[in-house]
């Protein structure tokens, strides 16, 4: 609306007062003294193990009196800013790809953090906790096959639970994302299909359902929608109380997902985990093992540019990898066996500032 | 008729009482004197605060003050001034597509002006990108006002010989003061709600921070990324963050303009 | 430009070297909006660049967005950001209009002022706490009671097909009406305010009633300005982005039915930018952007040229 503005004189005087304030704030902050600054490690990345991170770098800051400055943007977000060297280090649950890695230049090295688990969450009234889904069934039910929750192969694998005819409403992250990639590179190990016809990727063309911004997104779906299906990290399960399935895996057997069964993954694949730990653990072998789950990777230069910075960095991942692992399971992650520490210790002591090795 | 008109009036309200009481009942147990005191707190743990991210955006809303106030007041000014040149048309075009543009190809430009050359996230960046938004709201508003100021004034100032500049800064925006302190205060707190700007810019810090170079904390930022996260506690402290940032932006409303006028009317 | 300065169009042509400077400074400030723009724009340009070499104008064409196989077609998210922004306005219009009148012409006094300042106030909420709103508490009330009821009275329209989701097109429009109502209704109001009393007086003394004084004699008579009050609405939901993405269901697709997910322009950005890795992935939502923005230019251009003074006045920093 048109206002107009009588202005009398004391509010001529407050409007002068204030654009004075405005402009002392303007100028004055910036130059107050920045006193003795303790290092700052900044990094950027996924989303996933914020949680964990943050309170890595707060236990940190008062322990060694560095401080690690970790903002959740997403994966890719994280591997962009890397290559465009404006941050210390980035972080990702899906590994740059051989094409990144050249635009990046120099040594790149992805360090695993921990492990997270993805699982499939539902919404059917009347069906409790720990239906089973065999890998088969969820990639037909991704890609628009099944349509119905009682359709016989379902029926099938959940004998004695009655499952209504009701359509079934696939939910699906809309924003690119780590848990996506670990979810699509599995339907794309479990299904010829999938894999032609979808692939993998932080974002794919899903062939049907709905799409939710971030877990919180896709959690709020699922939850208030009935006869939905999704996926979430198992964190997001365990602490919004939700209903989940279970798995069936490489050894026939239906996996209930966990902190425990991820770890059994991690170790069922630990023979095939390459130098560069640049793998998903999805679908691998051992009886106990949950199927869909993935590192978390923090990236850096195996040549750090600064020798200060650079040794406080690594330092920092020394840490992590050793005393920050008891973390990780009160905030619900999965920590790295014992025998994968050892491999990154030697990673570690490779990294080097003008030639010189930092640890 | 009149009935209607008022059920029209009663259903568009409605929202904004319906979002506050949301917004109450979800945030307010988590708003104490620890959440305006702390540092954010370590995950799964009850307690800590927003402190630095509630200093974070008065800081760069400072900065973005520094660059659009001046910017926009001054061309507003102009655009008042000098009502039928071509630039006039040009200039009030233009900052009504900035100000229609969406923000978060703000926060993209100032990525590629500021943060690439640099190297490094900055409270810097992310305070030309809320300036750059603030720009276009300050400048239309100051138009409108220094014209609504009376010619009689000027010309009264003119007739005693005082030069047109001297004029302008000391007649004529002096009486629009108020209503351009509104126009700024209403621009700032548009602006201060804004998470996509910030992303790539401001970044978000997790500890205190004062050097402009440095990544810098946000209240929209931090709400993010807590709103995102998978615990109870987060949760809480993210509608808590939400709360305290409409109650801000609705205070500097309310002050702005009951500031400009208790005479303030509706033509 | 010297020659422009120097010759303001209030008060007598000052020859002083003060007015002149102040002048040139002044110009630099509005000159300053415009180049601004411009450079916003090549540098959009710029980084959409490889997409735009790649698809051409067959970006707009084409209706598959997958970033496995990069290929990239941008038709349903500017589909779906037209027709959410136009079903907002369809709900926006009437009901701002509605206001307006009750402001302009029929609230007496003391309510004037309090519903003007709260329908501002609406508008100064941040979007995301709209769009969380918007999952916790529209949502599912479209789903559950507003669904249910228009698809009992026209289910049988294809525009009410599908299921129950509460999510899609219906919720993104409701909730952009809610943002851009208090634009039209801060429009409305000035525009309406704008026509001359005389003209009220005139329709009064030949015994209208207050309705048909408004019908008759105001609204006619601000009619470019209520076109323009549209427009400016239509580009400000053009442009909304996180409340849409909250509640819109993001799925690239153009179906008829107003109950099924869509996607819109600023929502797609805001959900993949962050994530993209490929160059032409990310150059391809940035030509988005640039879609988006010439979209913006021409509504912002279309406003312009069918807005009156009063309300383009009125638009202030809304």
């Amino acid at each position: 609306m048109v206002m107009r503005w009588i202005s009398g004189e004391t509010t001529r005087r407050w409007a002068r007062a204030l654009m004075v304030a405005v402009a002392v704030a303007g100028t004055v902050l910036p130059a107050l003294p920045a006193g003795a600054q303790p290092i700052t490690l900044n990094g950027a990345g996924a989303t996933f193990p914020f949680p964990l991170y943050s309170k890595w770098s707060q236990l940190y800051a008062a322990e060694r009196g560095v401080q690690i400055n970790y903002q959740s943007i997403g994966s890719g977000g994280g591997i962009r800013q890397f290559i465009a060297k404006t941050v210390d280090f980035g972080a990702s649950d899906g590994p740059m790809t051989d094409e990144q890695i050249a635009q990046a230049g120099g040594r790149v090295l992805h360090i695993p953090m921990v492990a997270g688990a993805v699982v499939p969450v539902y919404n059917i009234p009347g069906v409790g906790q720990g239906l089973n889904f065999t890998p088969e069934v969820l990639a037909d039910i991704f890609l628009g096959k099944i349509t119905r929750w009682n359709d016989p192969r379902l029926a099938r694998a959940n004998p004695g639970v009655k499952l209504p005819a009701a359509e079934v409403v696939v939910v699906h992250r809309s924003d690119g994302s780590g848990t996506t990639a670990i979810w699509v590179n599995y339907l794309s190990k479990v299904s010829p299909e999938w894999k032609a016809r979808v692939g993998e990727g932080t974002s794919v063309n899903w062939p049907t359902g709905l799409g939710g911004k971030g877990n919180e997104g896709v959690a709020g779906l699922v939850r208030q929608t009935p006869y939905t299906l999704g996926y979430v990290e198992l964190a997001y399960a365990l602490t919004n109380r939700m209903t989940f399935g279970n798995v069936r895996n490489r050894a026939g057997r239906f996996i209930r997902p966990s902190l425990s069964t991820t770890t059994k993954a991690m170790e069922g694949a630990l023979p095939l985990i390459p130098a560069d730990y640049r793998v998903f653990f999805t679908h691998p072998a051992g009886r106990d093992a949950y199927p869909i789950a993935g590192f978390t990777w923090i990236l850096i230069y195996g040549e750090q540019p600064d020798p200060v910075r650079g040794k406080a960095l690594v330092e920092f991942l020394w840490w992590a990898t050793h005393e920050g692992q008891k973390y990780a399971p009160t905030l619900l992650y999965a920590p790295l066996p014992k025998s994968l520490v050892a491999r990154i210790e030697g990673t570690l002591k490779s990294v080097t500032a003008g030639g010189k090795s930092l640890l | 008729m009149a009935a209607l008109a008022a059920l029209c009036a009663a259903l568009v309200l409605a929202p904004l009482f319906l979002i506050l009481v949301f917004l109450t009942r979800a945030g307010l147990g988590a708003v104490n004197l620890e959440f305006f005191t702390s540092l954010p707190g370590p995950a799964g743990e009850r307690g800590g605060g927003m402190a630095n991210a509630i200093a974070g955006t008065v800081y760069l809303l400072s900065l973005a003050a520094v660059l659009g106030v001046p910017l926009g007041v001054l061309g507003g000014v102009f655009l008042a001034e000098y009502p039928h040149i071509r630039l006039t048309h040009l200039a009030r075009f233009a900052a009504d597509v900035l100000n229609g543009t969406p923000s978060i190809i703000m926060g993209l430009f100032a990525y590629i002006l500021l943060v690439l050359p640099l190297g490094h996230f900055s409270a810097l960046a992310g305070g030309v990108a809320l300036g750059v938004m603030l720009i276009p709201i300050v400048l239309r508003t100051t138009e409108e006002v220094v014209r609504l100021v009376p010619s009689s004034v000027r010309e009264a100032s003119l007739a005693l010989g005082i030069p047109q500049w001297r004029t302008t800064l000391q007649v004529v925006l002096p009486t629009a003061a108020a209503g351009i302190i509104t126009g700024i205060m209403v621009g700032l707190a548009r602006i201060a709600g804004e998470t996509a700007p910030l992303l790539f810019t401001a970044f978000g810090n997790r500890f205190w921070n004062w050097d402009p170079l440095k990544p810098m904390a946000a209240l929209p930022i931090q709400i993010f990324a807590y709103a995102i996260s998978p615990f109870d506690d987060w949760h809480r402290q993210a509608w808590a963050g939400a709360l305290v940032l409409v109650t801000m932006v609705l205070l500097v409303n309310v002050a702005a303009r009951t500031a400009a006028g208790r005479q303030l009317r509706l033509r | 430009m010297a020659s422009v300065v120097a010759a303001p169009a209030s008060g007598p042509v000052a020859a002083h070297r003060g007015d002149r400077l102040f002048g040139v400074v002044l110009a630099a400030a509005a000159l300053a909006v415009p180049l601004l723009l411009g450079g916003l724009l090549l540098a959009l340009l710029a980084g959409a660049w490889p997409a735009v070499q790649r698809f051409g104008l067959t970006f707009f064409a084409g209706s598959t967005w997958d970033p496995v196989t990069h290929e990239f077609g941008a038709l349903p998210f500017i589909y779906g950001t037209l027709v959410s922004s136009t079903l907002g306005l369809s709900m926006a219009v009437p009901l701002g209009l509605g206001v307006a009148i009750f402001l302009s012409e029929l609230a007496p006094g003391w309510l004037r002022v309090p519903v003007g300042f709260l329908v501002e106030l609406l508008a100064a909420v941040p979007s995301v706490v709209f769009g969380l709103w918007g999952i916790f508490i529209l949502v599912p009330w479209v789903r559950s009671v507003l669904t249910p009821l228009v698809k009992g009275a026209l289910g049988f329209l294809p525009l009410f097909d599908g299921p129950p989701l509460g999510i899609g097109m219906l919720a993104a429009g409701l909730i952009l009406a809610i943002m851009v109502v208090p634009f039209i209704v801060a429009v409305g109001t000035s525009v309406m305010r704008a026509v001359p009393t005389t003209q009220r007086e005139a329709a009064l003394a030949l015994g209208a009633t207050r309705w048909e004084t408004t019908r008759r004699a105001v609204l006619p008579y601000a009619r470019s300005g209520i076109m323009g009050a549209v427009f400016l609405a239509l580009a400000r939901a053009l442009g909304e982005t996180m409340a849409v993405t909250m509640v819109i269901g993001n799925v690239p697709q153009i179906k008829a039915s107003l109950l099924a997910p869509a996607y819109t322009i600023p929502a797609v950005i805001a959900n993949e930018f962050t994530e993209a890795t490929s160059d032409l992935y990310v150059a391809a939502l940035i030509y988005t952007a640039v879609a988006l923005f010439i979209v913006t230019v021409v509504v912002n251009a279309a406003a312009r040229l069918l807005v009156g003074r009063a309300a383009r006045d009125a638009v202030l920093g809304e």
